[in-house]
């Protein structure tokens, strides 16, 4: 296996992230897509740790650490979409427009 | 190259990276939000199967338990509630001049880092070797300790902002005793279930 093999198919699911997060309506679709870019930063991690062979196993850690963060990032975010799902009837985020003159 | 043909670890990786890529494709296109929300859980699963080729066990299970088994239920109960349209649905993406734009983007994303990467690192090979979870417990517990006492904090912090943002505002009467009697949460999908 060589290291590039790892970093291309993080780059390609890290780019699909950014198709999704620029061209979804819907705001929990929007963090999905955003779900799908820490993936792609989390197969960085432990390709580079592995490559590097790190003794204290760094890149497998800040993986976790990722995954925790990820974990709070989903539970404030649904949270934000469900309050402004109450408040305005809708969970798209074209439709959010109140700084708009 | 004939030799990253004949080695059979690049087998298993073709066999995880092609149905990855499909999923997480189908995970930013498809037009139903649960057929959406299913294929991230293919995506992540396949990121796990790589974690394990790299002989990242632990990485590759706390994927399975966390990814998998709770914040894509979290994103289940995120699109009942806000009733996310679940039939087919033409209006859950922009339009196609949008999608043009976004796939110029991520697509000179992808050649910039793959150029970079292929500059960068050519064909620096990567040897996988099992780690042991000890290696990590030690590890995580002398080295990184501070780093997870952090991540300890910002969990309870997402604990209760969770909490504060999804409650309903207690309103005079008895829908006021009724949320402080009960926990925040469940009130909140009662009242939720209520006005469905």
């Amino acid at each position: 296996m060589i290291l590039s093999q790892f970093i291309i198919l993080g780059a390609a699911l890290f780019s699909l992230g950014v198709y999704g997060v620029l061209t979804r309506r819907n705001a929990v679709l929007v963090l999905l897509s955003v779900e799908l870019m820490l993936a792609a930063v989390n197969i960085n991690f432990v390709a580079f740790d592995v490559f590097l062979r790190d003794s204290i196993a760094g890149g497998q850690i800040f993986s976790l650490f990722v995954i925790a963060v990820a974990a709070a990032e989903v539970g404030i975010g649904l949270a934000i979409v469900l309050l402004i799902f109450r408040n305005r009837q809708s969970a798209n985020v074209d439709e959010l427009d109140l700084m708009k003159l | 190259m004939t030799d990253w043909i004949t080695s059979p670890e690049n087998w298993a990786f073709v066999l995880i990276a092609v149905p990855m890529v499909f999923a997480a494709f189908r995970a930013v296109t498809s037009p139903n939000v649960v057929h959406s929300v299913l294929f991230l859980v293919v995506a992540l699963a396949a990121s796990a199967a790589l974690f394990l080729l790299l002989g990242a066990e632990f990485v590759a299970w706390t994927v399975v338990l966390v990814y998998i088994g709770a914040i894509i239920v979290l994103f289940l109960f995120g699109i009942m509630i806000t009733r996310a349209p679940l039939g087919v649905e033409t209006e859950l993406s922009h339009s196609n001049q949008t999608k043009l734009g976004a796939a110029i983007v991520s697509g000179a994303l992808f050649a910039l880092i793959t150029v970079t990467t292929i500059q960068g690192f050519g064909d620096a090979e990567v040897t996988a070797s099992p780690t042991r979870t000890v290696e990590i417990g030690e590890s995580i517990f002398q080295r990184f300790v501070i780093p997870f006492e952090v991540v300890s904090v910002v969990l309870l912090a997402a604990l209760i902002g969770g909490i504060v943002l999804a409650r309903r505002d207690p309103v005079e009467g008895d829908e006021a005793e009724r949320s402080a009697m009960g926990s925040a949460q469940s009130a909140n999908l009662t009242a939720e279930g209520g006005e469905a």
